[in-house]
């Protein structure tokens, strides 16, 4: 028996989202997988749910959790059983991470990506406009253009000091 | 149950092979690139060359998994990864050559290498992607669209490098025209376009190699330009490994990559 048979398919779908606004990335724990713009679709149907997932960059060791929480929050919300597709095309973009999505990691000490356009920004070029997460300066220096996870750089704020993370532009 | 001598009998058409040199290019350079993990120069390059080797790793995944459906008999991309032997591996061959140098005998071990090597393999595989974007095959397309945004970045950081080290010191420029001298002969192959390519290109399956090699090196002699460096004279040699015939450091690394699950066969953890 499906719980989902008991609503309306707007309902299911409805709470579906609202299970997942709930399941956080695992490397980034204050990041919704829906803020995080890799919630492609949900589909509800009379045999369960139907999630489409966009993996953020190829390697990321994240993916296969993703997909585990994504199954287990949506079973738990009584919307199984759930199948996970992988949809690699539109590509994930940080253009996708929602705009709550960027003051959750801007308050949890992350700089949030700037826009990246089709073509992707000069990485070269980006590197100093990005804001300090804690002061807002400016005045900031990249350490290491790669840092704990794919895709994020390490950086540090001139003016208070701090390093920091940066989400790169994707 | 899979047995420690299993050996895959493949069948390689052109579509299949063609997938297959672009994957295993992306996992043997995935595997020499991790080799580095803990043993780098310093911390910011250690965390870097870990990120290429997991992107690489990633783009290697999703291509063997292509090429697995493509080959049609339901070999997974483990199955393609552990299981061929030596000889069924269509990776570029500069790809397989040494990096780290593991002991004091082995050979290798200068960090202008693969400062060089990123900038030669991002600039191949950022021309080749920019280009199977367009593929008929809608899978490739989008494992193309995906990993050129990733090697976008591997190529900016590779260039930052290698005109740091050819513009630096006489002692890093040099080591760095050294590295050159030591990769350009297995440049040649990055071009060469045989049956597979054309297949692929009168299919629309992707470019032949030998599109490549202008914007492949317009790119690289911009940098090298940066670096005050000249890229060599090409050599009358041609590597082989796209044909499978590799040279003698392609076993050694699949002793290693091979070593797990060809001791415990269908050991999962």
């Amino acid at each position: 028996m499906c719980g989902a048979e008991l609503l309306s398919r707007e309902a299911a779908e409805a709470r579906a989202w609202a299970a997942l606004r709930e399941v956080m990335d695992p490397e980034v724990p204050v990041l919704s997988l829906v803020d995080l713009g890799v919630v492609r679709g949900v589909h509800v149907g009379a045999d369960g749910t139907e999630v489409v997932l966009t993996p953020t960059y190829s390697g990321c060791p994240a993916t296969e959790v993703i997909a585990e929480s994504t199954r287990a929050a949506l079973e738990a919300a009584g919307l199984g059983p759930v199948q996970v597709k992988h949809q690699l095309a539109p590509a994930w973009t940080t253009d996708w991470i929602t705009d709550t999505g960027r003051e959750a990691l801007r308050r949890y000490g992350i700089a949030p990506p700037g826009r990246c356009g089709d073509e992707g920004t000069p990485v070269r070029l980006m590197a100093h406009r990005v804001p300090c997460p804690r002061c807002e300066s400016t005045q900031v220096e990249r350490l290491s253009a790669f840092g704990s996870t794919a895709c994020k750089a390490l950086y540090r704020c001139l003016a208070c000091r701090e390093p920091f993370e940066h989400f790169k532009p994707l | 149950m899979t047995t420690v001598s299993a050996s895959l009998e493949l069948r390689l058409t052109p579509p299949v092979r063609y997938v297959l040199r672009i994957a295993d290019t992306a996992l043997i350079h995935a595997q020499r690139l991790a080799e580095w993990c803990g043993h780098a120069p310093v911390l910011e390059e250690d965390i870097a060359l870990s990120n290429l080797a997991l992107d690489s790793l990633g783009q290697a995944r999703a291509l063997l998994t292509h090429a697995a459906a493509l080959e049609g008999q339901g070999f997974g991309e483990d199955a393609l990864a552990f299981l061929r032997e030596e000889h069924q591996f269509l990776n570029l061959t500069l790809v397989e050559q040494p990096l780290r140098k593991p002991s004091a005998h082995s050979p290798g071990g200068d960090f202008a290498d693969t400062v060089l090597r990123n900038l030669l393999v991002a600039s191949w595989m950022k021309a080749l992607f920019t280009r199977l974007q367009g593929s008929s095959d809608a899978s490739l397309a989008a494992i193309a669209a995906k990993s050129l945004k990733e090697v976008r970045y591997h190529h900016q950081h590779a260039a930052g490098w290698v005109v740091r080290l050819g513009d630096g010191t006489d002692e890093s420029a040099r080591r760095l025209r050294a590295a050159l001298a030591r990769a350009w002969p297995y440049v040649a192959e990055l071009f060469v376009a045989d049956e597979v390519d054309a297949a692929a290109a009168a299919s629309g399956l992707g470019p032949s190699r030998a599109e490549l090699r202008e914007p492949w090196h317009a790119e690289v002699a911009a940098v090298l330009a940066e670096a005050k460096l000249e890229p060599p004279a090409a050599t009358p040699f041609v590597s082989t490994g796209t044909l499978g015939r590799h040279s003698e450091h392609l076993g050694f690394i699949l002793a290693e990559l091979q070593y797990l699950p060809r001791r415990y066969p269908g050991g999962v953890w």
